[in-house]
């Protein structure tokens, strides 16, 4: 019996990287026992996925050690990561929508293969650790939670002796996250070591053994998770800047603002998906959510209220009573509905464009920024100047690139050139998704005051906590159709689950 | 019957396979995510370096040789550009094209009005007796030959082997495949050689077994019908082979027609080629979900892999 | 080892620098081309760009090689950032000159102020014909707009080949293929006596500023540089992507089909087989040199006009084949675009660490 000649697996002392105005990790020490499930814990922006992909020799740290199995290594590459049994899920999965998902293993493990062999073998560890998956299938024909435990056996494939993991709830359902936690306790229970990256403080309290903390780029604790508590590791994470948001009183419901009447829309394509009986009201005053996993809809719904793709008929949109389903984007947008789509470059920002031309995207219309045809730069760069000032969007100047733009800073400006021209209705999609923690609350707020001042607020998120956080009433989308929809204060995490699951009202009765 | 036949469909067989190389090349090159429009400029270049050498040398192998090394050469700049300097695909492609029309018509001053018997037909002893089967499929100029194996041996690359799938992996995803720690812009720096050289040796059969001479622009847009052929393709190598031949066979459309008296200009018949192409075009790309299906995703997207 | 810094922002001083460096590397290989070939550089380089321009006929001429590759720099220039790829200018062109030449013939033997202008239109009309095939084909059934305007250039040049050859030919012309001279009233006024320069140079001037102002102050000119750079966000804004393409290639069809015209009722007079030296093309290489920007396309169309001329002359004086002239266009358009590496990329040296 030989015992290891090492407690920790990997330990990690003084990494540090920096980019361009902006230190992403200052001096970081980590531990990580062999066997454990150890936390990496940060608000978005802290530094955890520069520090991963440091270990996985996708960055090449600018100073530091990194000692695995008791040994100083300098990994260069991926596949040297992997040949030191270092294997990673990532949050973006790096998947071939065209290939299947044997072709996409065998890419993964990196060696020449027999196909009809691997197949075999990965219907043999999704039977064993409860990951079910068809081999023979094409990656775009999957859903998210099936693409993920694609990543999830390619990993597993290469028998590694440690597992890092990039927010790998933040696209699942409640019920798939059970799942998943009871998978990963059955491969710790077999000696597995991983590194569970969050900000969620619940997973982490139910699955992980001890949490490293860190905040803007310094590593501020390493925890006991089971002598803390979700608040305690809270402080932690956002230490002085604990703000609490503004409690959501009960609002004052106006008239229906936006009313989608049996909206029934066919697919964009093949990989899209159709939109199969929608209604909903959305009353002034109030912010309705829509929870749901992405791929369902959501980009299609947006695409269907805001009028980037026109409705059969008309009154499947009503905006303030008009029907507005066979409006153009520019008729609606000039009756009050304004947008945020999910992708904030390239669709709702033009990457190379300064954010004096961005303005000009949405807002020439309602705010009289071009007349018979000709544009005013003059009244756009006050209008941009405002945006800029009044949402703390941080630039190099107004004449900065959109690209050059974090994406918090981004999603504040866009979100601010949308409420600059008060909207009646504002549909959001992802609001805050991939923002820093300081961005995204300022976001979250200027909503709330929208919804305050009498506008009706949709947001379409996958972020559970945030519409439980900031919405009235909550339901969910699923394969094209939506559920019923909730008062936000009447439901909770697992039934949300379900209707996300597709659900009927029903089976949710069941549960509460 | 058969005395009319044959002819015809052996001049299609000559019509065809510049045209199978140079799409097949491309398609390789496409399929790793890399557009090059330079597929005319590419093969002229082919054209007059092969005639060159065969001319300077008395060998049409080494002809041969020349005018794929040729497109390969000119195909590694078009790489330097695209994937070294992150030049876009499609105005560095028509620079090519440009380029390799100029280039090709200094090279070739010397060789206008040069003429030769063209390549050599090897006959397989016994098989190429066979009526009407043999001379056409055992009777053949040494390329026709390899333009087949090259068809089925990209075929059984693109289906069947490791390196065939990374190919498609990276023109899948460029970033997927950059995060397992592929090589993203050598294996493209290796298609848009393979795309280059094919090209060449495209453009070599013209000026070696086609039309044995040299004339300035002597390709007439084939480049740009091989192009179009892998998107008649859908990016699929059988079907280009398909392809060459259905353009290969209007291509002599016109020539027969004329030996046979059909009473039309002979410029309208010299449309034909191309208002085939725009016809063909028309029908494949009207099905725009398909063609998103099958086109490698990340075609003349950009590679920046982030720091 | 040497490696790209992707610049936070894009470099405004490289976006102009980016040509004239471009330019100083295509000398530097036309003074390696010539040596091969045997001429001395230097005398060669003079040939090329001096020798032409150091006459007032010479500068004439100039304006006159620069006046289509300047029209049809500038509404390509609009195409390219609209991200439109219409490569078949040159048939748009040719088209212009068929429906232009029709025009002049049918006015042949009559006299008036108003027949000028009614060409002019004829070739603009035949332009927009042929550039409207691409844009429906585009739009209706999604066909690549490169090799469709590419396709339908051959099939100009093969038309234009026909006509010359049939209904256009001179009845007195013992059989050449070439029409009638043009009478007079169908002929573009010169500007300054003593050159061929005509008032063609004046209308290319005009509709670079004019292209000028569209893309710069104007929402269309907006909505063309959001199509072109980011198609999902000018759908969000309520722009219409079909718009754009058919804006896109009518400007650019008609611009050819003037330029076509222009070079029929300008300096060649007649209808023949050949009307054009690649101007179609060149325009693609003025754009690019221009900065895809409508003043830029006035230099850089000056610039492509002295690589015409200076092929001429090289010919003339130095026996120099006239494919030398491609071959510098040719390289002039890939020096552009590798030197505009610099706009987005800084070049360092490969370090062991940054910090």
């Amino acid at each position: 019996m030989i015992a290891p000649k090492y407690t920790n697996l990997l330990e990690l002392h003084a990494m540090r990287k920096a980019y361009p105005g902006c230190l992403a990790n200052d001096d970081i020490d980590l531990d990580l026992r062999a066997g454990e499930i150890h936390a990496l814990l940060g608000e978005n922006g802290a530094g955890k996925s520069t520090l991963v992909k440091m270990i996985y020799g996708l960055l090449k740290p600018d100073a530091g050690e990194i000692i695995f199995e008791g040994k100083a290594v300098n990994i260069t590459s991926p596949a040297m990561a992997r040949g030191l049994g270092i294997a990673m899920v990532f949050q973006h999965f790096s998947l071939f929508d065209s290939l299947t998902v044997t072709q996409n293993i065998a890419l993964g493990i990196g060696q020449k293969h027999d196909l009809d062999g691997l197949s075999e073998q990965i219907n043999a560890i999704s039977q064993r650790y409860g990951l079910p998956l068809d081999p023979q299938r094409h990656v775009y024909s999957l859903s998210v939670g099936e693409r993920q435990r694609i990543e999830i056996i390619r990993c597993l494939l290469q028998q590694p002796k440690l597992m890092v993991m990039d927010e790998p709830t933040s696209v699942l359902t409640p019920q798939e996250v059970e799942k998943l936690f009871v998978t990963l306790q059955r491969l710790c229970d077999e000696g597995l070591s991983i590194l569970y990256i969050s900000h969620k403080l619940d997973e982490i309290k139910a699955i992980c053994h001890r949490a490293t903390v860190l905040r803007d780029g310094k590593r501020v604790a390493c925890v006991e998770v089971a002598d803390e508590s979700p608040k305690t590791m809270a402080a932690l994470m956002m230490g002085e800047e604990l703000k609490t948001s503004s409690k959501r009183v009960k609002p004052k419901l106006g008239p229906v603002r936006l009313q989608l009447d049996a909206l029934n829309m066919h697919a964009p394509d093949e990989l899209g998906m159709a939109l199969k009986d929608i209604s909903l009201r959305v009353h002034g005053g109030e912010i309705v959510g829509i929870a749901g996993v992405a791929g369902n809809g959501q980009d299609e719904l947006l695409q269907a209220i805001n009028g980037e793709r026109l409705c059969s008929s008309a009154p499947m949109v009503q905006i303030d009573g008009q029907d507005a389903g066979q409006m153009s984007v520019s008729q609606r947008r000039v009756i009050g509905l304004s947008s945020v789509p999910e992708k904030r470059l390239g669709h709702g920002a033009v990457p190379s464009m300064s954010l004096l031309d961005n303005t000009l995207l949405t807002a020439y219309e309602r705010l009289g920024l071009v007349g018979k045809g000709w544009i005013d730069h003059q009244k756009s760069r006050t209008v941009t100047e405002q945006i800029v000032s009044e949402h703390d969007v941080k630039a190099t100047g107004l004449s900065a690139p959109a690209s050059s733009l974090s994406g918090g800073n981004l999603q504040k400006y866009i979100v601010g050139r949308e409420l600059q021209q008060q909207p009646e209705v504002l549909v959001v999609s992802q609001p805050t998704w991939g923002v820093d923690a300081g961005a995204a609350q300022n976001i979250r707020e200027a909503l709330k005051a929208l919804a305050k001042k009498g506008a009706a607020v949709l947001v379409i998120s996958q972020d559970l906590d945030e519409l439980m956080e900031i919405t009235d009433r909550i339901g969910a989308i699923c394969a094209g159709s939506l559920s019923s929809f909730y008062a936000t204060d009447t439901v909770n995490y697992e039934q949300m689950g379900l209707l996300m699951a597709g659900a009927q009202s029903g089976e949710l009765a069941a549960v509460s | 019957m058969t005395d009319l036949i044959l002819p015809i469909l052996l001049t299609l067989m000559t019509a065809a396979t510049p045209l199978l190389f140079a799409a097949i090349g491309e398609l390789v090159t496409e399929k790793s995510g890399v557009l090059n429009l330079g597929v005319e400029g590419m093969m002229l270049m082919g054209a007059v370096s092969g005639f060159a050498t065969w001319h300077l040398t008395g060998s049409p192998f080494l002809g041969v040789l020349g005018g794929m090394a040729a497109g390969a050469l000119m195909a590694s700049l078009f790489a330097f550009l695209v994937l070294v300097l992150h030049a876009s695909q499609v105005p560095t492609g028509l620079a090519l094209t440009i380029f390799g029309i100029g280039l090709s018509a200094l090279i070739g001053q010397g060789l206008v009005g040069v003429a030769y018997d063209g390549l050599p037909n090897l006959a397989v002893p016994l098989l190429s007796e066979i009526p009407f089967v043999g001379p056409l499929l055992f009777n053949q100029d040494a390329l026709i030959y390899l333009s087949f194996a090259l068809a089925f041996g990209v075929m059984w690359f693109m289906n069947k082997s490791h390196s065939g799938l990374v190919l498609r992996a990276v023109g899948d995803s460029h970033d997927a495949a950059y995060a397992m720690g592929y090589k993203v812009v050598r294996i493209r720096f290796l298609a848009i050689l393979f795309g280059g050289a094919m090209a060449g040796v495209g453009g070599a059969y013209l000026s070696l077994a086609y039309s044995p001479l040299w004339a300035e622009n002597m390709t007439a847009g084939r480049g740009w019908i091989a192009l179009a052929l892998v998107v008649f393709a859908s990016w699929r190598t059988s079907r280009v082979l398909l392809g060459a031949y259905l353009f290969g066979g209007i291509n002599i459309i016109q020539l027969h027609a004329q030996a046979m008296g059909a009473n039309v200009p002979s410029q309208v018949m010299s449309m034909l080629p191309y208002l085939a192409t725009i016809v063909v075009l028309v029908l494949i790309s009207r099905d725009q979900a398909k063609i998103k299906l099958n086109a490698p995703a990340s075609l003349t997207k950009p590679f920046h892999p982030s720091v | 080892m040497l490696q790209l810094i992707k610049r936070p922002s894009p470099s405004k001083a490289m976006v102009y620098l980016s040509p004239v460096l471009a330019l100083l590397l295509t000398l530097c290989a036309g003074l390696v081309l010539f040596s091969l070939m045997g001429v001395s550089p230097m005398a060669a380089l003079k040939a090329f760009f001096v020798t032409p321009i150091s006459t007032t006929y010479g500068l004439g001429e100039l304006w006159v090689k620069a006046t289509p590759l300047i029209l049809i720099g500038v509404a390509l220039s609009l195409g390219f950032r609209a991200g439109v790829w219409n490569i078949g200018a040159e048939g748009q062109l040719l088209m212009g000159g068929i429906f232009g030449g029709a025009a002049a013939l049918f006015f042949y033997e009559k006299t008036g102020f108003y027949i000028l202008p009614l060409i002019l239109l004829a070739g603009i009309l035949g332009g927009l014909f042929w550039a409207s095939i691409v844009a429906f084909l585009r739009t209706q059934f999604n066909a690549n707009e490169i090799l469709t305007s590419l396709m339908l250039t051959y099939v100009a040049s093969l038309l234009l080949s026909l006509l010359v050859h049939g209904p256009f030919k001179d009845p007195d012309g013992f059989n050449f293929p070439e029409s009638r001279i043009f009478s007079d009233s169908a002929l573009l006024p010169i500007l300054f006596e003593g050159t061929r320069m005509h008032f063609g140079a004046i209308i290319a001037v005009l509709v670079s500023l004019g292209g000028w102002l569209l893309l710069s102050k104007s929402l269309l000119g907006y909505q063309i540089k959001v199509m072109g750079d980011a198609p999902d966000a000018g759908t969000h804004a309520g722009f219409s992507q079909k718009k754009i393409i058919w804006i896109a290639l009518l400007l650019s069809g008609g611009a050819a089909g003037l330029a076509g015209v222009i070079e029929l009722t300008g300096p060649i007079g007649q209808i023949l087989p050949n009307i054009s030296p690649g101007y179609g093309f060149a325009a693609i290489i003025v754009a690019y040199v221009g900065r895809l920007h409508p003043i830029g396309a006035l230099f850089a169309g000056l610039l492509l006009a002295l690589s015409y001329l200076g092929g001429e002359t090289a010919q003339i004086k130095l026996n120099l084949p006239l494919a030398v002239t491609g071959v510098f266009q040719g390289m002039l358009l890939f020096f552009i675009l590798a030197c505009d590496v610099f706009i987005h990329y800084q070049i360092k040296p490969r370090s062991a660490s940054i910090a």
